[in-house]
């Protein structure tokens, strides 16, 4: 990790926890010692925007915003936003992706499509992808906002540090403010590494 | 809010570059602290209203709070005031004329410029206001230099006994990053000694201070010069680079070898620091965000440099727009990241912000969108996105509280075209008070004839449902006076008759008034009386669903634009006058669906009712 700076992209849309993803990612990477930064745009995202969040850690870190071309994961909680912002990735880097589609307004009314299909516009790119279903996953746990703890569960096998450390960081979280949650965001986040090996497997078997 | 114990000195925090000044700001002995919300500096306050021994107020708009921070320096007091960009246009006024008195107390203004727009309606350069007003400003490039120059920008206002400016970007105030913080320490204060000469402007003290002022510019000059935050970092290669703010780490970023003159103390510039670094490298480039300030003032002392002929003049300045920008400066191509296809963004469909499900300004915007032969003047909050689709509602928006004086002018400047029009406006409660109530009084003393739309959600809703004097709470949670809009408007003069307060989820009533309203030449004022569906005061009801058997299609719910609502499926039909029409099948997301029953009403077929009670939700699955 010397010299290394690591570059995570978390995208989806207002009020889907994005940016709490990122901040958990970050108290990881900050425990484990790493200079941290962590930076987004969200001035109306809670309006139902388009939400995108850069964590970059290392030994130090300068400017908080990643290169396009440059990030090593992109985990993204909305199959479209996964299309919008797979060019951030280094060639042939991964994206770990929501396949759930949030339509908005604009799509609703007929001014624009949804994009067809996300995940092979993604791969014809050049990039890996492991697509699984977070909400069903969530929603099967009983709550929707556990889509959060699936997603990082789903990234822990892709960080440069191991995924006992950022489960730490969701259960410390909970702990603090919600412990009665803290089991089942246990489950989220083992359902989500589970996934993200289903969606492996399947991606080598193709 | 109750004050929570501050995270102990000597700890490495994680903190946002507004929590970070926040921390500075308690840690200084600051006394009084005011600010109106606005991003990107919303934060700043919020964060000081949880810290101990510091009085924090929400003022009704920026020239307030700059106000009240200055009545408090004037009685030795340590104040600090935060505001974006365009709320220091608003509190410059002040400004101007405080630079001639100065301050006993430390007093510290942080401006924070939204370069790249996230959430407002220009970018612009506030460091031109320290140019204007021959004043100090910090540039920090990160959170722990946030931290530590709010901190220093205290002592220099004491020293100087003139405020201090601290700018911020977005990209400083919106970042997490590690900082380290210290302790408080107390700052009593010396109290306010009469001194008339001083504090009161009249022409005669004015010119007096004058002469002070450029003199105190001199001292801080000199004190640029020597001050360890305009740092050289020697290195090596083909150009050397001057930079300030978040500028500076994406230089360092883009070229870690490079030499660079980083300004954290950026005005009054300090030339001959520049000067002899600029003597050590072969070609000079400033990067500063947004306009070529330091630069100008470089060639100006006859030191040549690159600056925004090669950079661009709006935006953030990120290594992606640095590397190829000095790659063309010597005829090189762009770095092959910037070009290869993989990198080119994917074309998706925008994805604007909208309106929040059950927003009361959905019934508003419906009703403004039925309405023909209108004009309607607009103003800035959340009803801004009344503009966009399926509303298209309004027709301008320029600044806080601009659509009273905005809607008199289409008044009386109306066209041979615009004769029938009748003219709208709309305004929310918290910039009613900010800055509209003044146009409406205009509107109301010129007799102007212009249908006032005043939504009073009780909460300055797009920066996050802060508390306003409309809603009867401080900044603390605490309970306030509250304004009552029907009777101020009255006190301003709108005739009892012409004020009307509705209920915007109740159609038919909403649009009855307004189309009488319009109709009559006088000033009218409608107020609607429902809270923003994020803040406490929103009360939930049972959903509503659609009867998939009883849509016919007609498409009526989808023009209330809101969100919980689908379009799961559109056929083409002909009409029995011939006419093609595409039909629209709609389903309501449940879980989504907070019941208002907005849809309901002008849904044809009476196909949307009320999900039974404890009957399960659910999250509409596209396929």
């Amino acid at each position: 990790m010397e010299g290394k700076v690591t570059n995570i992209l978390v995208v989806g849309i207002g009020g889907q926890g994005v940016m709490t993803a990122t901040e958990i990612l970050a108290e990881a990477a900050i425990t484990l010692g790493h200079d941290a930064k962590k930076t987004e745009v969200a001035g109306m995202a809670q309006r139902g925007g388009v939400v995108s969040s850069h964590l970059r850690f290392g030994a130090k870190v300068l400017s908080p915003q990643i290169t396009a071309g440059s990030a090593d994961l992109l985990l993204a909680f909305e199959a479209a936003e996964a299309l919008r912002w797979c060019h951030y990735l280094r060639p042939g880097g991964l994206v770990l992706m929501n396949t759930a589609k949030l339509v908005p307004p604009v799509v609703n009314i007929g001014l624009y499509d949804y994009p067809a299909d996300p995940v092979a516009e993604i791969l014809s790119r050049g990039y890996r992808v492991h697509a699984f279903d977070a909400m069903d996953i969530a929603m099967a746990l009983g709550d929707v906002r556990l889509g959060n703890s699936v997603m990082l569960g789903a990234a822990s096998g892709h960080l440069p540090f191991p995924a006992e450390v950022l489960l730490e960081a969701i259960v410390k979280r909970f702990a603090a403010k919600k412990p009665q949650l803290v089991e089942l965001n246990r489950k989220a986040f083992a359902a989500g590494q589970a996934a993200d090996a289903r969606a492996a497997e399947i991606k080598e078997a193709a | 809010m109750a004050a929570v114990l501050p995270a102990p000195a000597n700890s490495r925090q994680f903190l946002s570059g507004n929590e970070a000044v926040a921390r500075a700001v308690w840690e200084a002995g600051c006394r009084v602290a005011a600010a109106y919300p606005g991003t990107p500096s919303t934060e700043m306050l919020e964060e000081l209203s949880r810290f101990p021994d510091i009085y924090a107020e929400w003022s009704v708009n920026e020239k307030v709070s700059l106000e009240v921070a200055i009545g408090a320096a004037y009685a030795g007091s340590r104040a600090f005031c935060a505001m974006k960009h365009v709320g220091l246009n608003v509190a410059s006024d002040a400004l101007m004329t405080l630079t001639l008195t100065g301050v006993i107390g430390g007093l510290v203004i942080s401006v924070a410029d939204d370069v790249g727009l996230s959430s407002s309606q220009n970018e612009q350069d506030s460091r031109y206001w320290g140019r204007f007003a021959h004043l100090p400003i910090l540039e920090p490039a990160d959170s722990q230099e946030a931290y530590e120059m709010a901190k220093i920008a205290f002592d220099l206002s004491e020293k100087f006994q003139c405020p201090v400016i601290l700018r911020l970007t977005t990209r400083i105030c919106h970042v997490k990053a590690l900082v380290t913080v210290g302790s408080r320490s107390a700052h009593a204060a010396a109290g306010f000694k009469k001194e008339p000469a001083r504090w009161v402007m009249t022409p005669a003290g004015a010119v007096r201070r004058i002469p002070l002022m450029f003199e105190r510019e001199g001292r801080l000059r000199a004190e640029a010069e020597a001050s360890p935050l305009n740092l050289v970092e020697e290195g090596s290669g083909r150009v050397g680079f001057v930079a300030s703010g978040p500028a500076a780490m994406h230089v360092r970023e883009a070229f870690p070898e490079a030499p660079l003159l980083k300004l954290g103390f950026s005005c009054p510039l300090p030339v001959e620091k520049i000067r002899a670094f600029a003597a050590k490298v072969d070609r000079l480039v400033v990067v500063e965000e947004v306009e070529p300030l330091i630069e100008m003032e470089i060639r100006a002392n006859g030191i040549a440099c690159f600056g925004k002929d090669i950079l661009p003049r709006q935006g953030e300045l990120a290594p992606n727009v640095l590397a190829p920008a000095i790659a063309r400066l010597f005829g090189e191509p762009a770095p092959a990241t910037a070009t290869a296809a993989a990198a080119l963004p994917a074309d998706v469909f925008p994805r604007p912000p909208t309106m929040c499900v059950a927003c009361p300004h959905l019934g508003v915007y419906y009703t403004l969108s039925q309405l023909k032969n209108v004009t309607i003047a607009g103003d800035i909050g959340c009803y801004t996105l009344g503009a966009g689709h399926p509303w298209n509602a309004l027709d301008t928006t320029i600044s806080m509280g601009a659509s009273m004086g905005i809607a008199m002018g289409l008044d009386k400047g109306r066209g041979e075209a615009d004769k029938d029009k009748r003219i709208l406006a709309v305004i929310g409660d918290s910039t009613f008070m900010h800055m509209g109530m003044q146009g409406l009084l205009d509107i109301v003393y010129n007799k102007g004839n212009v249908t006032v739309l005043l939504l009073d959600n009780r909460a300055v809703g797009m920066t996050g449902g802060q508390n306003n004097p409309g809603n009867g709470r401080d900044l603390y949670g605490d309970p306030a006076p509250q304004v009552d809009f029907a009777k101020l408007v009255e006190s301003l003069g709108v005739k009892p008759e012409r004020i009307h307060v509705v209920d915007p989820y109740v159609l038919p009533v909403l649009f009855k008034t307004l189309r009488e309203e319009i109709k009559i030449p006088e000033v009218s004022v409608i107020i609607t009386d429902q809270p923003c569906v994020l803040v406490d005061d929103y009360k939930k009801q049972q959903p509503f669903e659609v009867i998939a058997e009883k849509c016919t299609g007609c498409g009526n719910c989808v023009e209330v634009g809101c969100p919980a609502i689908h379009v799961l499926r559109r056929e083409k039909a002909i009409k029995p006058s011939g006419k093609e029409v595409e039909l629209q099948f709609v389903q309501i997301e449940t879980a989504a669906c907070t019941g208002c029953g907005l849809c309901v009403q002008p849904c044809a077929p009476d196909a949307i009712v009320k999900v039974a009670p404890g009957a399960p939700v659910s999250i509409l699955k596209r396929q």
